[in-house]
């Protein structure tokens, strides 16, 4: 199944890294605990999907690594930068540069045509607008809809949205993907293609991706499951592992 | 330091072309033609009344210094003071009534673009709202606040250009249409074209500034906004 073969040395390199990290939230006067102190390495190159329940704190941590929200105690290093020392400017680099987001609801602009959504990071990143084309053009052909780049999202279905959504998200060449339920507005066949596409992404380009999900068909081609519960890392599983439980007909709670 | 380090990474700043942003702001206006109709007609509502009260002063104001006794007849059939009409009134009477007329005057306007500012601020809210998860979506993708600033202050500038033109129109010709009905060719042959200009430059001015006034409070929560919200599946 997984098609790339890593050598030791490119497994070692951690792409995002969380040190005891904590999240507390204020909820008038008392204080609800989203992160208990979350240890996680994230390598260069990997698949990696968190799983969790709802309420687990699977979103915040989720949210932690993409740069989007700042813990309350602990360090989030994300290509070995500490996001807390971020300034507001230094995180839209971030954001625009290293890393690639894809929504739940996909999110494109709905004034855009696909390919102006998947070059619009790539205008932000200064680009000019026919090198953004040009690039943007290899990227629609990569998820298969070079010929509804003049498309607006309203004209493309549910998958087709998140076909151009991925192609946005590898804009800039990040260095992580960051999927938020990727397949959880898609139907079964749909989502399988979505997940079929970023692993085959994630194999030819080398693109890490972390993705947060409920989907047990994310199992297959993730490298590393991390489970979530009650605001701490429950259990990690690697490829091996899975191999093994995908096998014995995936009998894990829903 | 931080940046430094970004820098080395992988170059280049994050930029948002004028003409890029021009190009998004008016599609943005597209898509939602009805509610830019609404905010767009609350400014020429606005801007005919302020264009008629200034452009009918000046005209009024022209055939006033003519001071021709049969447009003086005509002016104070319409119950307007002149000139030559001071022997039945003390000139100081005539002028405090004058101030007066030009107080209340100053209200008027005062408060029609009042409510106007307070309608396309309305509007904007709405439409940042509306908006969110586009916006959080853009500044996933590297938005600094000021593109998002940029954006919203660019529609709302659209709109006001485009409302302020058709208002000052509008109030032109009523005012052309009610003073020829009252004055005749007088209008014509008197015609305070500097006057005119004025009012125009004036009420171009005043529809551009009222639209950006508007404009600032909903373009700065919208830049506030945390890209997270772009997650947010509700809605």
């Amino acid at each position: 199944m997984s098609t790339v073969e890593k050598t030791p040395s490119e497994e070692q390199r951690t792409v995002v890294r969380t040190q005891q990290v904590k999240k507390i939230y204020k909820m008038g006067n008392t204080e609800v605990q989203a992160l208990r102190g979350v240890d996680l390495e994230i390598y260069t190159g990997e698949y990696l999907s968190l799983m969790g329940p709802s309420g687990s704190g699977k979103s915040t941590l989720f949210n932690m690594v993409g740069g989007l929200d700042k813990p309350s105690e602990g360090k989030v290093y994300i290509d070995e930068v500490d996001v807390a020392q971020l300034d507001a400017y230094e995180l839209a680099w971030l954001r625009c540069r290293k890393i690639g987001y894809i929504f739940q609801s996909f999110n494109l602009i709905p004034v855009m045509t696909a390919l102006e959504n998947v070059t619009l990071p790539m205008v932000f990143a200064g680009l000019t607008s026919d090198e953004s084309r040009d690039k943007g053009m290899v990227l629609l052909e990569k998820v298969g809809l070079g010929e509804r780049h003049s498309h607006k999202p309203y004209e493309l279905s549910g998958g087709q949205q998140q076909r151009v959504a991925v192609a946005r998200a590898l804009a800039n060449d990040p260095a992580v993907v960051l999927a938020d339920e990727p397949t959880a507005n898609l139907d079964l066949r749909t989502g399988t293609e979505i997940i079929e596409l970023l692993k085959e992404m994630n194999a030819s380009s080398g693109v890490t991706i972390i993705s947060a999900t409920h989907d047990h068909k994310m199992l297959s081609v993730s490298d590393r499951v991390v489970w979530i519960k009650d605001g701490q890392v429950e259990r990690i599983a690697d490829r091996a592992d899975l191999d093994i439980e995908v096998t014995q007909v995936g009998g894990e709670e829903q | 330091m931080n940046e430094q380090r970004l820098q080395v990474a992988g170059g280049r700043e994050i930029v948002l072309p004028m003409s890029k942003a021009v190009e998004i702001s008016i599609r943005s206006l597209k898509i939602r033609f009805g509610r830019s109709l609404i905010t767009t007609s609350g400014i020429i509502l606005a801007i005919a009344f302020l264009m008629s009260v200034w452009s009918s002063n000046a005209l009024i104001g022209s055939l006033k210094e003519a001071n021709k006794s049969e447009i003086n007849l005509l002016l104070q059939k319409n119950g307007i003071e002149t000139a030559s009409a001071e022997g039945g009134r003390s000139s100081a009477d005539a002028r405090a009534q004058a101030q007066e007329e030009r107080s209340k005057q100053t209200w008027l306007i005062g408060l029609s673009l009042l409510v106007c500012v307070v309608g396309i601020a309305n509007a904007m809210l709405m439409s940042v709202t509306e908006r969110f998860r586009e916006i959080g979506t853009m500044k996933c993708l590297g938005a600094l606040d000021s593109f998002i600033i940029k954006l919203f202050l660019l529609e709302s500038t659209f709109q006001g250009v485009v409302g302020t033109t058709i208002g000052i129109a509008i109030g032109l010709l009523m005012t052309l249409g009610l003073n020829l009905l009252a004055y005749g060719g007088y209008v014509f042959s008197y015609f305070p074209v500097g006057g005119i200009l004025q009012s125009v430059l004036a009420s171009l001015v005043a529809g551009t500034l009222l639209s950006l006034v508007g404009a600032m409070l909903p373009a700065y929560k919208a830049a506030k906004m945390e890209p997270v919200e772009a997650m947010r599946s509700d809605t």
